[in-house]
């Protein structure tokens, strides 16, 4: 791992999660047990210690995003791992980490629900409790990575986010995804950006809910921060009940993402000013995409797509983009329709096709997708 | 030498308390504060507070000047000891109610002396979830009236001092607003244990607890608690019967064993030895 040379492994995504984080600064890492996440916890425990990295397996996920929530005011770049289970027992703390601007990395390797489900099974069922599984208005960041590579990439990227906009990030995979084994190319460490939360000068006092990222002070250093959830000002000082105190603090702290999201979207896109079918996918369910586009461009049909990276916010130009061109969208995905309807919402005109499928972890094969690129496209 | 006069104003920001008058969290910081004023610190940077949602959370946040994270209902403990694992250095103390710290947060209280957790929770029971309005709490006496037994409480309560001690706390004590000077005392000596700490101190409150069991003023209350009190050694000649309607108060233990910040750190170094050695 350590390196300046460019380096090739076989990984397992959960695998690549994990030495992306730790390269990214992770180093106080709490997690619960939970298939198919699993390898994430393991393979931190065995890495962290080596760093001066400290690892916790605590009594349940609501343990370990709190755990998260303290080392990282401690000062500590800090990440937990989990499925949708878990994850749901974990809202509740996503929204103090929002609305006390507490920068975490949380992964949720989706598996089939609702309730225990398909434990072992992938699914893509947690796109809009990634969104909107708290309570209260807030601004959500969620990747999707859809190959090992990425996962190591987009982990590295969500701990960025989460320092320069100091606030949770969600790196939304799936069980495909983290059990996948691929090769991975890790650039020299020099060669990887890492950004690193704002601190604040000697004489600073208004932490929180600024116009743009306050800076985080981290507690024993002399500052003497009042961390709290409850409605605050600036300063951390508690004000239940005054709407206007609210309005600003809340607002701010959602629009330092919303005022942001197109340096936070990011999409891969393919032809998307010339189809006449447009594809709009995401995880694993996007590495059917590009045989079945393949197929279908031999086949005379201009077909193009957009493929979150970022699900959240969503990459609303892009879709538009690509909505403009074609005709008809089809979104495949492992759900009965969540980001379906994000799409049709963008897309305003154009036809919008769901390709559902749920139960069992069985991907959406390329020629489900290419059916319904070819269904009115002779 | 001249010993500085305590005032709990040095500790605190000008700002002032919102509990009821007559609340017993008054007592409990007052104790708190006199205990780390007699041990020397002349200010709080030393500490770190931890609480969750409830009256007795907003004690450190923001009335106390130095750094306090204020979290969800339940989950200060395991904020708390995370902040230990990462700065040593501080004296982790954790403000907590019986609903916030054995009621929703019981789980992490548990563990937390399992682990022995280098941390001090202080947890003031007034028997009563007194913020939402006084309903019935796991600490509440049988047959008590509350907004949620109107015809008595129905279920036994908790033992929350003698549960952090068979769950592996370091120390564990009990008293209550009507023993100020034994609260101070053994809150002095948990900050100087090593390991996990729990304080319990039995309180007040007169608004949504006193009110409605029948209580007419503090003085009542107080007067309850000295002549139910009764102390450790004493209880354990009498029979459960016997202690049904007292508080047990005093130390239920005081130990040595190896802390999680001791065995956690003695890991890394094991961890970074191997790695040196591969």
């Amino acid at each position: 791992m350590k390196s300046s040379a460019s380096n090739t492994y076989f990984l397992q995504g959960n695998e690549a999660c994990v030495e992306a984080a730790v390269i990214a600064g992770c180093r106080f890492f709490a997690g619960y047990p939970i298939s198919p996440a699993n390898e994430i916890a393991e393979r931190m425990s065995t890495l962290l210690p080596k760093v001066d990295g400290i690892f916790m397996q605590m009594e349940d996920e609501l343990a370990s995003i709190n755990a998260i929530m303290g080392a990282s005011w401690a000062g500590k770049k800090t990440m937990t791992a989990t499925s949708g289970p878990g994850f749901s027992l974990m809202q509740e703390t996503i929204g103090w980490a929002f609305m006390t601007e507490t920068p975490c990395v949380i992964v949720d390797v989706q598996r089939v629900g609702p309730g225990t489900g398909q434990a072992t099974k992938c699914a893509q069922g947690d796109v809009m409790q990634s969104r909107w599984g708290t309570h209260g208005d807030y601004s959500a960041i969620a990747l999707s990575p859809n190959s090992v590579q990425e996962m190591f990439e987009l982990t590295i990227r969500a701990f960025n986010l989460a320092e320069k906009y100091r606030t949770p990030v969600i790196l939304l995979t799936d069980e495909t995804i983290a059990h996948l084994r691929e090769q991975v190319t890790i650039p020299p460490l020099e060669n990887i950006r890492i950004i690193n939360r704002k601190k604040p000068e000697a004489e600073d006092k208004a932490f929180f809910g600024l116009e743009e990222v306050a800076p985080m002070p981290a507690i024993g250093e002399g500052f003497n921060v009042a961390v709290t959830a409850s409605t605050h000002d600036e300063y951390g000082v508690r004000f239940t009940a005054d709407p206007s105190v609210h309005t600003r603090i809340v607002r701010n702290i959602n629009d330092k993402i919303r005022n942001h999201a197109d340096d936070i979207a990011d999409v891969e896109s393919y032809n998307i000013d010339n189809c006449q079918v447009g594809i709009v996918s995401y995880g694993c369910t996007s590495r059917a995409v590009h045989e079945a586009v393949e197929e279908a461009e031999r086949k005379g049909i201009e077909t193009g797509y957009v493929r979150l990276k970022t699900v959240w916010p969503f990459p609303e130009k892009a879709v538009k983009r690509l909505a403009q061109a074609a005709k008809k969208l089809i979104v495949p995905e492992m759900n009965l329709g969540q980001i379906f309807y994000e799409v049709k919402r963008a897309a305003c005109s154009a036809e919008v096709i769901p390709i559902n499928k749920i139960g069992g972890g069985e991907l959406i094969a390329p020629e489900e997708i290419l059916a319904e690129i070819e269904r009115g496209n002779p | 030498m001249m010993v500085e006069a305590f005032s709990p104003r040095k500790y605190m920001r000008d700002l002032k308390f919102p509990f009821c008058p007559g609340c017993g969290l008054f007592s409990v910081s007052d104790a708190f504060l006199r205990a780390v004023h007699e041990l020397g610190y002349k200010d709080l940077s030393k500490f770190v507070f931890c609480s969750g949602i409830g009256c007795s959370s907003w004690v450190p946040s923001p009335y106390y000047i130095g750094d306090s994270l204020h979290t969800l209902h339940g989950r200060s403990i395991p904020v708390a000891t995370s902040v230990k694992l990462v700065r040593p250095d501080l004296n982790v103390v954790v403000f907590g109610g019986d609903g916030d710290i054995v009621g929703i947060g019981l789980g992490h209280f548990i563990h937390a002396a399992r682990r022995n957790a280098d941390v001090l929770v202080i947890m003031t029971n007034n028997m009563i979830y007194g913020m939402t309005g006084g309903q019935v709490a796991p600490t509440t006496p049988l047959r008590t009236k509350t907004t949620t037994t109107p015809y008595g409480s129905f279920e036994h309560p908790i033992d929350a001092a003698r549960l952090a001690a068979a769950a592996g706390a370091a120390y564990s004590a009990r008293w209550t607003t009507a023993h100020p000077n034994d609260l101070r005392k053994s809150i002095k000596k948990a900050i100087q244990t090593k390991g996990f700490g729990f304080i319990e101190a039995v309180s007040q409150c007169p608004t949504a607890y006193g009110r409605r069991a029948g209580f007419k003023d503090i003085g009542e209350m107080l007067k309850w608690f000295k002549e139910s009190a009764i102390a450790v050694e004493q209880s354990k000649k009498m029979s459960e019967k016997e202690l049904e309607k007292r508080i047990v108060v005093g130390e239920f233990v005081q130990r040595s064993r190896p802390t999680l910040v001791e065995t956690v750190y003695a890991m890394i170094e094991e961890a970074k030895a191997g790695a040196k050695q591969n």
